[in-house]
């Protein structure tokens, strides 16, 4: 590069400088401070006059007036090319256990390390040929990153149509090196390497046509499959008061969850969550590969007591990854935790630049920043016809629990399923503790509607029978109110709370879940001959106990079906009416009772 | 190298004042004589030749003409075993009759831990407390603050805790303490031969409030030190809400947009950032804190208890004087909790079942209704468990307390009544006398 644009320090606040330029300067360009022998990183955020404002991704102590900044004339970007998963990196995608190798304990400011390093290396198999035409995006060739196969692509960043001058044999090559001469239509010849990089807030558009979210996405926690379902491709927010189990889901998610790729972004948040992901991750087994988790993951780590800019950024960092990896045909699923520090961090950066606040201090323009953020999610068709989706989930974590506030509202108007927890649940061991009745979805799940339906019916009801009794005590409640609370209480304990820590439990897959919530459908139209409110809790407690065995056995096991078979037993004994009965209203109350009815 | 000296101040702002200079660093100290002494000062913005200091003895009796100095260096501390037993100020200046100590200064407010250095907490640091130690326990690395109303002995349940945690070195930092809370700790550790591997960084209400600023700042450099080498430090913090109030003026001197309730947008990252130093450092010591916060109103959704619960591992909840058994949660403890006693999770999980049901029956009692015979036992179940155990007077080690959690339930219940599992009642179970 040239010597590149210069300019000196005028001024510092927080971790914005003011700095005085020459010649030009573009919105958002990386600028490079220098403190004595360091240069610490930092980023555009406005330009007055002969004045540029710059956010710095690192601690400012100690700079002076006078010091020079250099302006790079990049964006902000990443580098995307094979070696991307199953590392950790901070916001900015420095590798952290590189740097704790090079630094020891603690982050030390101004060092940048390459995140796909010149000694990494893969196996090239070209799939272009000399004289091909190709354009952005096309695959030049494939290399096998773990287990899936990476496709090597024409540079996002070139939008004309190239001529294959020159394409590497099929070979083990450096990352960094020349594996395909370009040829522009002017004449030029451009380079390129397996790896490029791609400014993190530009969508990659490189695709024919974007989809609509249908297909749900598996995440295999029964409330949120059967209730609350999740597309592929789509978007959906967990908020929730401190303690209530946020991000225990997230990691859960991200380890059960069918999709090829997750991306954990810990944005702001406890280091030591992090650590335990990062510890575990490459313990355990991804039951459909049968290699270590960590494989198909990538942790973007910028905890809370990291430098808050580089907060900001890393939220886009991992979006762009995401990105990218879809533009293999992968779906992939992006994790923020926490959007509401990220959200705070665009508060903290605002305040510096005096801008005009809007609700309790954050930007006007907060809305539109978290919308376009969640509106990087979907499913879209490549250009060789195969697809490829990022799902986004945030978790959001309101001020004092309260949902009536700027992020969440903004986050909720965007996103295609609201799973609100709630301290009510939570603190009644309830986990999760996603709200049954106040949270939904717009995506189609893996459960029948109409079902899902009649179950949240009771749900509903129940809860009216559980306020009422709060008033009018047990005593005055009839025996059919009563059931029908001992009902939906059923239903919380055995379908909607999940066992974390059990290891069947933890994870009910789609085929699992449509049959578990048959037999309980099957529970629910049943009734039951029943003498009083004792007899009535007795009854449903030993189900539920019955009911919860089953949870704990493997699918399709001899003890499963043991159990199955003991439960419906239980279920056709007290009940008041004969097993046709039963089957004849669930007939007519369903469509499809395959499973319902069983001989 | 000599450095220049300023003499005059162009504006004084509450703590804020501005002078011109040149060949300032961002963060750096100067030194501010006055006719009243000499103060430190930091260094919090720069604009052209404008350089903002925030003054540690404050604004007040500043001239325009007064001296400012600038130091070269930013805000450091002595570190060495000779700070053992000594007391500060927050500006780091003796506070007990002690020389300074100017040998092998550390800047304070450093870089964070490398999240991929950071390993799983696994060790457990005794109180004595049963409260803790059986029912919430406190792990190494850990950091937990203690919400509390403005009434309870939190100081008490602090000074308790320095004086029997298992740990190498306490270090205690008061931020707005009152006088005779910091006389208070003082002669207790004193009394009970604990302040010889104490460290004390008081702020007291009376001192400026730029100081309330340094004290956590100050104790967790120190701490991070020793953790370095090796020691298990605890690092006990009262009150942070004092500490983010001193934020709060100080953001509204530097006239910031106010977030919620006047505080400063950055309240988080602020309080993160001291509470993100607990760490267990790998092949050598480690850093716990224990923070006390008030709440305001006991209101857990005001700005700081709540910005706090979202940076902590949990809490411990001090109302009527007892750490409250259900609103307390150490999210760690089942790291540790599992290598104890093999009966140490069923009793604390069934003791706190017991004693949800004993809170029920107080609660029909208070109604008026008639009490079954298991609404008897579970009234003597409460009020032996408040006595024997969750009183914070008790002191006895986590087996001790655990036999004493089977004597109280032998006592009340039948066996088959408690909920425990058949082996350990087996195991535990109290023979009749």
């Amino acid at each position: 590069m040239m010597a590149g644009k210069q300019g000196k320090v005028t001024g510092i606040t927080g971790n914005m400088i003011t700095a005085e330029y020459t010649g030009d300067v573009m919105m958002n360009e990386v600028g490079y401070v220098y403190v004595g022998e360091k240069k610490l990183k930092s980023e555009v955020i406005r330009i007055r006059g002969k004045h540029a404002e710059l956010q710095v991704f690192e601690q400012t102590k100690g700079i002076g007036i006078g010091d020079k900044v250099e302006f790079s004339s990049e964006l902000l970007a990443v580098d995307l090319g094979p070696g991307l998963l199953g590392q950790i990196f901070d916001g900015l995608q420095n590798p952290l256990p590189e740097l704790a190798a090079k630094c020891g304990f603690f982050l030390e400011r101004g060092v940048y390390m390459n995140p796909l390093p010149e000694e990494l290396a893969f196996e090239f198999t070209p799939v272009a040929k000399k004289g091909d035409a190709v354009r952005r995006a096309d695959i030049l060739g494939t290399v096998q990153e773990g287990i899936f196969t990476h496709r090597i692509m024409v540079p996002f960043g070139l939008y004309e149509t190239y001529t294959v001058e020159k394409i590497a044999d099929k070979k083990k090559y450096s990352v960094r090196d020349v594996i395909a001469e370009l040829k522009d239509p002017k004449g030029n010849i451009i380079p390129a390497t397996m790896v490029f990089s791609w400014p993190v807030k530009r969508p990659i558009d490189a695709y024919a046509e974007r989809k609509k979210p249908a297909e749900p996405l598996i995440t295999k926690v029964r409330i949120v499959d059967t209730l609350v379902p999740v597309a592929r491709g789509g978007t959906y927010c967990i908020p929730g008061p401190f303690g209530a189990g946020k991000t225990v889901l997230q990691q859960i998610t991200s380890r059960h969850a069918d999709v090829d790729v997750v991306i954990i972004t810990a944005c702001g948040e406890r280091a030591g969550e992090v650590v335990e992901t990062l510890r575990e991750f490459p313990e355990l087994i991804d039951p459909r590969t049968g290699k270590s988790l960590m494989e198909r993951t990538i942790i973007i780590c910028n905890t809370s007591s990291m430098p808050v800019a580089a907060r900001e950024a890393s939220v886009y960092t991992g979006v762009t990854i995401a990105e990218y990896y879809r533009q293999m045909g992968l779906n992939v699923l992006l994790l923020a935790d926490s959007t509401s520090r990220w959200a705070q961090a665009m508060r903290e950066m605002s305040g510096r630049l005096e801008e005009i606040p809007g609700e309790e201090a954050f930007p006007a323009y907060l809305e539109s920043v978290i919308a376009s953020f969640y509106e990087r999610a979907g499913i879209v068709k490549l250009y060789d016809g195969t697809e490829g989706s990022v799902t986004i989930g945030g978790t959001v974590s309101p001020a004092g629990g309260n949902f009536e506030e700027p992020v969440t509202q903004g986050t909720l108007k965007v996103v295609g399923s609201f799973h609100g927890l709630s301290r009510e649940r939570s603190d009644a061991r309830r986990f999760p503790a996603i709200h049954p009745l106040d949270s939904w979805s717009k995506y189609k799940g893996p459960v029948n509607a109409g079902k899902v339906a009649f179950v949240r019916d009771i749900l509903f009801r129940g809860n009216e029978v559980n306020q009422m009794m709060k008033v009018v005590g047990e005593e005055g409640t009839s025996l059919e109110d009563f059931v029908l609370y001992l009902k939906s209480e059923f239903i919380d304990a055995v379908y909607l709370q999940q066992n974390a820590f059990d290891p069947v439990d933890a994870a009910t897959g789609a085929e699992r879940q449509r049959y578990v919530f048959d037999v309980l459908l099957m529970i629910m139209v049943t009734h039951f001959s029943i003498s009083a409110n004792d007899d009535a809790r007795n009854f449903i407690n030993s189900l539920r106990q019955k009911f919860l065995d089953w949870n704990g056995a493997e699918w399709k096991s001899d003890k499963f079906k043991k159990i199955e078979h003991e439960l419906r037993a239980m279920v056709y004994e007290k009940a008041h009416e004969t097993k046709e009965n039963i089957d004849d209203r669930l007939k007519s109350l369903f469509d499809d009772t395959a499973v319902l009815i069983q001989e | 190298m000599m450095r220049k000296v300023y003499s005059n101040i162009d504006q004084i702002v509450g703590n804020v004042i501005t002078v011109k200079a040149d060949d300032v660093k961002y963060g750096e100290l100067a030194e501010v004589k006055s006719s009243h002494g000499t103060s430190l000062a930091e260094v919090i913005r720069l604009a052209s030749e404008e350089v903002s200091l925030q003054v540690f003895s404050g604004g007040r009796g500043i001239s325009t003409g007064d001296e400012v100095r600038f130091l070269g260096r930013s805000m450091q501390v002595s570190f060495s075993e000779n700070l053992l037993g000594r007391i500060f100020t927050g500006g780091g200046q003796p506070r007990d009759n002690g020389p300074a100590l100017s040998e092998n200064m550390i800047e304070i407010g450093g870089p964070s831990v490398n999240p991929a250095k950071r390993i799983i907490p696994r060790n457990m640091i005794r109180t004595g407390i049963p409260m803790i130690d059986v029912f919430n326990s406190l792990v190494e690395s850990q950091k937990l603050p203690i919400f509390s109303v403005s009434g309870e002995p939190y100081n008490a349940l602090l000074a308790r805790i320095a004086m029997q945690a298992e740990v190498d070195i306490i270090i205690l930092g008061g931020c707005g303490l009152k006088y005779d809370d910091y006389l208070y700790f003082k002669d207790t550790l004193e009394e009970g031969g604990a302040l010889s591997r104490t460290i004390f960084f008081v702020h007291t209400a009376a001192d400026p409030i730029v100081e309330c600023l340094q004290v956590p700042d100050l104790c967790l450099a120190v701490a991070e030190n020793f953790g370095l080498q090796g020691k298990r430090v605890l690092v006990l913090l009262t009150d942070m809400t004092n500490f983010s109030d001193a934020l709060k003026e100080i953001a509204i001197t530097m006239e910031q947009v106010p977030s919620n309730r006047g505080y400063p947008g950055d309240l988080y990252s602020q309080l993160a950032s001291r509470y993100e130093k607990a760490v267990d450092f790998e092949g050598a010591g480690s850093v716990t804190i224990l923070a006390v916060t008030t709440m305001p109103g006991d209101d857990v959704t005001h700005p700081v208890p709540d910005n706090t619960g979202y940076i902590t591992e949990g809490q411990f909840y001090l109302r009527n004087s007892r750490i409250e058994p259900f609103g307390s949660l150490s999210r760690l403890k089942q790291l540790v909790n599992d290598k104890t006693r093999d009966d140490h999770r069923a009793l604390m999980d069934g003791m706190i079942k017991l004693y949800a049901q004993f809170k029920e029956t107080l609660e029909k009692k208070a109604m008026g209704f008639r009490m079954s015979d298991w609404d008897t036992k579970l009234l003597k179940y409460g009020e032996r468990f408040e006595h024997d155990l969750m009183d914070l007077s008790v002191n006895v080690p986590l087996e001790e307390a655990l036999d004493i959690g089977w004597e109280i339930l032998s006592d009340c219940f039948d066996r088959q009544e408690t909920g425990l599992r058949t082996e350990l009642l087996d195991k535990f179970w109290p023979a009749p006398d």
